[in-house]
């Protein structure tokens, strides 16, 4: 088993991408299926966007293991009222300022919902948030 | 190690190389190594991009292309130019001089690979309109882009655009329109005067096709020598006269950067230069680019123009075809058609590529647990590295010398601060340093006589 872990600052969006950007490199280096390594950058990359765009700040455990990968994002920030509805296509609370950007589209959880095969979502008003994101690696 | 199943077409002349290491400097793929004084290239890695070709001093570094006379193993010999090799030539020597000399020296029929572009452009058009294809779609021109995303960036490879490049579509129709005119199929040699070392590659072992349509491939620059020694010896033979079919503005500027970009449809992006396609495949990897339809994206900075096996300078080649563009602009209605129009149906149905595969080299061991074991002894050899990434251990990175140590092809003692700290604690002697020296750099570097 191998254990990563990154930490995200709120508001940085010039290194929003980089925890994703350096476990593709693991991945890759440990012949993790493209496919797969794909599906996991890909959401990893949509969930750090998410801590940037409306935490304070946050950190990132990977655990790789040869049968699953799991990603815990632990922030703190103002939480989600209701994950039900922002797990919704195109539902988004970001800011205007966020959305100049280019980001706040609110396809972030949804997106994560469909490159995941086990998505946990733990959040309490006014503290934080944790996403925990699993993928299998041997099924086929 | 596994044997490498892909050709390459760069190889290091050993007698020359002073194994300086600017070429491992260079590779944008990390493929490069320096041991025992030279330049090695590793099979797996390498894309035949040809960055290192470009900063070898001593012109160590090679294109092993075919000889020039087996075209005479052929009894039609058919050269197919891009349109850069004009470019090469001074502004006052003629497109039909050069079409003369091809004749003398050898050929019997010249043609340019351009003028099959306008097919290709709507094929693609028509590709785009497909609904279930990912986006976004990566342009398929430059062999060493697609040799690229094979080895680092695998999980794109169903990006890629599955249609033949113009140069093999151009082969498909000449041959065809020969076979068509009553000539045996045996007798007809295409050969590729190439501007770059990865569509030699492409050639000698293709991707997404069973076998190359290009019979042999020759270097640029070298047959630009020939045609210009013997335009300056005098030997145009004016009673030679070329039938040169004028291409579109587009089908000219197709190979520079750009050219693709701005002919197919939807939000496209163009990008040149081995490190700027790298950066940004990262990006579209992640999905942290979207809404984009087309990418084209080549090796070389301004397209094929920046081809290493070019004579002249990249700027003055594209100054030189747009000003073709002008003239053709002016004798508008004159074009003479190549009746490329009378073949598109079989031309259409037989550009489709087959799967691009994946060939991931990336990896520190094909057994997932075995691989996170050289990746935690990497990381572990890495913290006691300097960082500074100074190449004196024949390696570009201390990261890659941690990773080499792991796969069992180097030693910590390779590097030199390492070496130090041996030497403090009684483990090495200076002997036994100098010598893991001289391995890595022959044995001139420690005697001072490199050069």
């Amino acid at each position: 088993m191998m254990k990563l872990d990154y930490k995200i600052e709120g508001g940085d969006f010039t290194n929003a991408g980089h925890a994703s950007s350096e476990v593709k490199k693991v991945l890759k280096k440990l012949n993790v299926d493209p496919k797969i390594t794909r599906r996991v950058v890909v959401s990893l990359y949509e969930a750090e966007v998410n801590v940037v765009a409306h935490a304070y700040r946050g950190e990132i455990f990977v655990e790789i293991s040869t049968n699953k990968i799991i990603i815990k994002l632990v922030d703190e920030g103002p939480g989600i009222h209701n994950v039900d509805q922002a797990m919704e296509e195109g539902y988004s609370t970001a800011s205007e300022e966020v959305r100049q950007m280019g980001f706040g589209a609110g396809m972030g959880l949804a997106n994560i919902n469909k490159n995941t095969d086990e998505l946990n979502i733990y959040s309490e008003v006014n503290k934080g948030t944790t996403v925990e994101m699993i993928t299998y690696l041997d099924k086929n | 190690m596994t044997k490498s199943f892909f050709y390459h077409a760069l190889k290091i002349n050993e007698e020359t190389c002073i194994g300086c290491s600017h070429c491992m400097n260079a590779c944008p793929t990390e493929a490069i190594r320096v041991w025992n004084g030279k330049a090695i290239i590793d099979d797996d890695q390498c894309v035949d991009c040809g960055e290192c070709e470009r900063v070898c001093p001593v012109n160590a570094i090679y294109v092993e292309d075919d000889s020039f006379d087996d075209i005479f193993n052929f009894k039609y010999r058919i050269a197919l130019f891009p349109s850069v090799f004009i470019g090469q030539f001074p502004e006052d020597v003629k497109a039909s001089q050069v079409y003369s000399v091809m004749r003398h020296i050898g050929f019997t029929h010249v043609y340019e690979v351009e003028r099959a572009v306008e097919i290709l452009n709507s094929s693609i058009i028509k590709y785009q309109a497909n609904s279930d294809i990912e986006l976004p779609i990566i342009s398929s021109f430059c062999p060493a882009i697609i040799r690229l995303i094979q080895v680092k960036y695998p999980s794109l490879v169903d990006n890629v655009l599955k249609l033949s490049t113009p140069s093999d579509i151009a082969a498909m129709f000449y041959k065809q329109k020969l076979i068509d005119e009553g000539i045996s199929e045996d007798e007809i040699g295409i050969f590729y005067i190439t501007p770059c070392a990865a569509k030699i590659a492409a050639v000698r072992s293709p991707v997404g096709e069973e076998k190359s349509i290009v019979d042999g491939v020759i270097n640029l620059n070298n047959l630009h020598n020939r045609v210009y020694s013997e335009i300056k010896k005098g030997n145009v033979d004016n009673s030679i006269i070329p039938e040169p079919t004028e291409l579109y503005d587009f089908e000219l500027m197709w190979s520079f950067t750009r050219g693709e970009a701005s002919r197919v449809k939807g939000r496209t992006l163009a990008i040149d230069g081995m490190k700027n396609v790298m950066e940004f495949l990262e990006m579209v990897e992640n999905e942290e680019v979207s809404g984009i339809d087309y990418l084209e994206c080549r090796a070389c900075k301004e397209g094929c123009a920046g081809g290493i096996l070019n004579n002249e300078n990249r700027f003055l080649i594209v100054e030189r075809l747009q000003k073709r563009v002008e003239r053709n602009n002016q004798k508008k209605g004159k074009v003479v058609l190549s009746g490329i129009e009378k073949y598109s149906e079989y031309l259409v149905n037989n550009m489709q590529l087959g799967e691009v595969v994946p060939r991931s080299m990336m990896m520190l061991d094909s057994d997932m647990e075995t691989a996170m074991q050289k990746m935690k002894e990497a990381q572990k050899i890495e913290v006691r590295l300097p960082g500074i990434d100074c190449g004196a251990c024949g390696a570009p990175s201390c990261r890659a010398l941690s990773e080499d140590i792991v796969k069992g092809n180097a030693t910590q003692s390779h590097c030199v601060f390492v070496q130090k700290v041996l030497m403090s604690r009684g483990e090495i002697n200076m002997e036994t340093a100098f010598a893991i020296i001289d391995k890595i750099w022959g044995d001139k570097i420690v005697k001072g006589s490199k050069k």
